[in-house]
């Protein structure tokens, strides 16, 4: 068995019954080479302190639920090792930008209210029975989104967001790239349902390219690419050339 | 989640807290120079149609040693301001592809880097020689 070492992790704490503002405790935990900053905290709640709240699921990068701040960056912490912050101390924070329930608990109903608003769901562009078969789609249609449609919803990219963070009422980067996959999709056709909250000022207009949202994102999707050249359809569309280049009626 | 009690973070400083988001900020603020550098030509234009000693008097100006630690600041956070913008070009850039596959970022910023310094060294040999 790989040799135990140990690290100080020190973690937000904030109680909304006690606490008028979050403060830090720092516990030592022991790990192993191959232990997650996930599996830290979770030490932390088995051995030193139940009451610690966080969320996780999966711990294999898919399930999107244990994005934290580790060392002020977002990161999924089932998939950032305690080894790469020894001697430490490494200090773990809710997600940036969201308000804090408790602990490293986040608020996510703005994100959620966001991303039920984008209408992240194929609008048919023709209406087909099951018995009639597939929706077929080539290789480079289905390229034109693919990235786009990894998005676990984990809010790295919120937390990586300046301007999600100092407005608020900004959609953001997932939201937005959710858009633009179902918009590219050839399947679809809701480009006209989506303009509103895309041609917004808090749509693709509320981005100021800081671009942090593409790098921190776990799953490789490119938030920045798709709410940047959105800023083109957007333009297009407010001078009713879009229509003229996608005469089917949707991207 | 409305009836909970959160608390949420104060945003002061955030730029500082972490080096992207200074890097983020030297980019926009470079552009300062840029707009004034426009200023000082647009002001040349203007003295340029009162005839020839305005014209004369807004160049003598340039000389000025202020007037030269400005041009050698702004050419300099120009400069790096222009590295900047093909940096992000990729993402600006419609979704490009090459038989199928997506244009590497690389090829985007490297040709705009390329092209920037052909167009920057036709320009000194047009305005130095010709």
């Amino acid at each position: 068995m790989a040799e135990k070492r140990t690290i100080e992790i020190e973690v937000l704490r904030y109680n909304p019954e006690k606490d008028a503002a979050p403060h830090f405790q720092t516990f030592k935990v022991p790990f192993s080479d191959d232990a997650s900053v996930l599996q830290g905290l979770l030490y932390i709640k088995d051995h030193l302190d139940g009451s610690l709240t966080f969320r996780w699921s999966c711990r294999m990068a898919i399930c999107g639920s244990c994005g934290k701040m580790v060392n002020g960056k977002p990161e999924l912490s089932c998939h950032t090792f305690l080894r790469d912050y020894y001697p430490g101390p490494v200090r773990i924070e809710p997600l940036n930008h969201f308000p804090v329930v408790r602990d490293l608990v986040i608020d996510q109903s703005d994100f959620l209210k966001k991303l039920e608003s984008v209408k992240p769901y194929i609008i048919p562009r023709e209406e087909k029975d099951v018995k009639d078969g597939e929706h077929l789609q080539t290789p480079g249609q289905l390229h034109k989104y693919y990235q786009y449609s990894q998005c676990i919803n984990c809010l790295l990219c919120y937390a990586a967001c300046p301007q999600y963070g100092l407005k608020p009422g900004f959609t953001g980067p997932a939201a937005l790239a959710l858009l633009h996959r179902y918009n590219a999709d050839s399947r679809d056709k809701g480009w006209d349902e989506r303009a509103e909250v895309l041609n917004a000022e808090e749509g693709v207009w509320g981005c100021t390219l800081v671009g942090y949202c593409s790098e921190v994102c776990p799953k490789h999707v490119d938030p920045a690419h798709a709410i940047n050249q959105n800023k083109v359809n957007s333009t297009m569309d407010y001078f009713g050339v879009l229509k003229l280049l996608m005469p089917k009626g949707g991207a | 989640m409305a009836s909970v009690k959160t608390y949420v973070r104060p945003m002061q400083g955030w730029w500082r807290r972490n080096p992207y988001f200074v890097r983020y900020m030297i980019r926009e603020g470079s552009s300062v120079f840029l707009a004034i550098y426009a200023v000082i030509l647009l002001v040349g234009l203007f003295r340029l149609t009162q005839g020839e000693a305005a014209w004369e008097a807004w160049r003598a100006a340039l000389t000025n040693p202020i007037s030269l630690i400005f041009h050698w600041l702004a050419l300099a956070t120009v400069g790096y301001h222009a590295y900047t913008w093909w940096k992000v070009a990729p993402k600006t850039a419609p979704d490009l592809r090459l038989g199928g596959k997506p244009l590497p970022e690389m090829v985007i910023t490297g040709g705009g880097f390329l092209a920037t310094l052909g167009a920057s060294a036709l320009i000194y040999v047009i305005v130095r020689w010709m």
